[in-house]
């Protein structure tokens, strides 16, 4: 494989940008820069002006949410090929989530208010940008709706089923005789007559 | 061929041979016949495991195919009789049906990339296929092992994987659903590995095993990126009593999961993960 040897080229080859017309891929590489993270380093992080996106050249990156006292949770995890960060596309504009490297990543980063300016400019392009985005967000929605499924969990404990099963009991009462208690019943009424 | 039981309702006793905790809920037995010989099964057939005066359960076989004289079954200790299975030592004996079932054609997937998609313990059921894959390497293209598991701490077989991902010829690709930053692998739902790809879809063979939702995802996450609905296989779980097709407590629609199932071709069955009375 050629390796590509100017930034027009990088983004022809990376499949975020697979298609694009020369045209609106040449206004893109204007506000496009080359970048290289270190294991450990930060893309961006939360609450920071959106002011950049990153397509994965190379490496993983962890997008996380951090806590007070405790080891950042990491909620996904962005690879070659893959895009990173959107909050630049939505006002007004602020990072809601840190983007770590957990390998050496290489990128190409955007300058957010240099494309949001020509996609505003030019429509095409801002058709093309928004077309390739939202399978993107729908698909990370939809994904992270899987994730708070919690599907893998084990089921709850058959002692707590139980217990509701008895208080559902308690509150019946009167109404949810076994049958034994009913049979019961009626040999006496049979006895009585 | 698999050796025929004298009856299918009959219980068989089994010695364990060996008990292994797997995680804090799951655990693997090796299980031996008493009266000794072989036990044949075909990939991601299952037995009814039975605890003397507990009651059964349907348990999927998890061992080697080609290994017939230890039958292997990883269980998750989750009600009333498979917490008793979890209670039993090596020494101790329990009775067996089976095996019953359908199971993950492998032959068929001989000259395709051939695509593993596993969720949580559902990697279980799709072990034997996999050894099958790995013993006839040479007869797919790819062969990738796409597993996702909800924390680091609950991944199944971690030293096997590990192991697999060692080989050259072998892709094992695992995410968790949450982790903190002392893990170092992928994080996100099992489907994000299947949109990443690294097979041919319009070459693949794929076997889904998970919780239902989980399948059902992975299932559309695959069609949608090409591979032919007629060239995925799910294993679905249904209420397996009888164990071959007689009682009906496993019905599924129109199939006894017991008998037609547990493992479906997922374009015969796709309507049927639909419908929310099921």
């Amino acid at each position: 494989m050629v390796k590509p040897d100017n930034l027009a080229g990088v983004l022809q080859e990376h499949p975020f940008f697979q298609g694009i017309a020369p045209s609106l891929r040449d206004l893109l590489v204007g506000c496009a820069a080359n970048e290289r993270f270190e294991a450990g380093s930060m893309l961006f992080r939360q609450g920071d002006s959106a002011d950049k996106f990153y397509l994965i050249r190379s490496g993983t990156v962890a997008i996380e949410i951090d806590q007070p006292a405790r080891p950042p949770i990491v909620v996904e995890t962005i690879t070659e090929g893959e895009v990173a960060g959107w909050s630049w596309l939505v006002p007004p504009y602020r990072l809601t989530f840190d983007a770590r490297a957990l390998t050496l990543v290489r990128a190409l980063s955007f300058d957010a208010q240099c494309l949001r300016r020509k996609m505003e400019a030019e429509p095409a392009l801002g058709y093309d940008v928004l077309r390739r985005f939202l399978p993107i967000m729908a698909h990370r929605l939809s994904a992270s709706r899987l994730q708070m499924l919690d599907l893998y969990a084990p089921p709850k404990p058959a002692k707590v089923k139980k217990e509701k099963a008895e208080k559902a009991a308690k509150k019946s009462k009167g109404t949810n005789r076994s049958p034994d208690a009913r049979l019961k019943k009626a040999k006496k009424k049979d006895a009585k007559s | 061929m698999n050796a025929p039981l004298p009856d299918p309702m009959v219980p068989v006793p089994f010695r364990i041979e060996k008990v292994r905790r797997d995680l804090s809920d799951t655990f693997t037995m090796e299980l031996v016949p008493e009266a000794g010989g072989e036990f044949a099964f075909q990939p991601g057939q299952f037995n009814m495991l039975y605890v003397f005066g507990v009651g059964e359960v349907p348990i999927s076989i998890s061992g080697d195919p080609a290994d017939r004289s230890v039958l292997v079954h990883t269980t998750r200790s989750v009600g009333q009789v498979t917490e008793a299975l979890d209670a039993l030592k090596p020494g101790d004996s329990l009775g067996v049906r089976g095996p019953f079932g359908t199971s993950w054609p492998v032959e068929s997937a001989f000259g395709h990339d051939l695509v593993f998609v596993a969720g949580g313990v559902g990697l279980a059921p799709l072990r034997p296929a996999i050894y099958q894959a790995m013993a006839n390497r040479e007869r797919f293209g790819r062969v990738i092992v796409l597993y996702g598991a909800r924390t680091p701490e609950d991944i199944l077989y971690k030293k096997e994987l590990e192991r697999w991902r060692g080989r050259f010829d072998l892709d094992v690709l695992v995410t968790v659903d949450r982790a903190t930053g002392r893990w170092g692998g992928n994080v996100g739902v099992v489907t994000n590995l299947v949109a990443r790809g690294g097979f041919d879809p319009l070459n693949t063979t794929s076997f889904v095993c998970g919780p239902e939702v989980m399948m059902r995802y992975a299932a559309q996450a695959l069609e949608k990126k090409g591979v032919d609905t007629g060239r995925i296989w799910v294993s679905v779980e249904r209420n397996m009593k009888c164990g071959c097709g007689l009682c009906g407590h496993c019905q599924w629609g129109p199939h006894f999961t017991c008998k037609d199932g547990p493992v479906f071709r997922y374009d015969r069955v796709a309507d049927l993960f639909q419908i929310r009375e099921l």
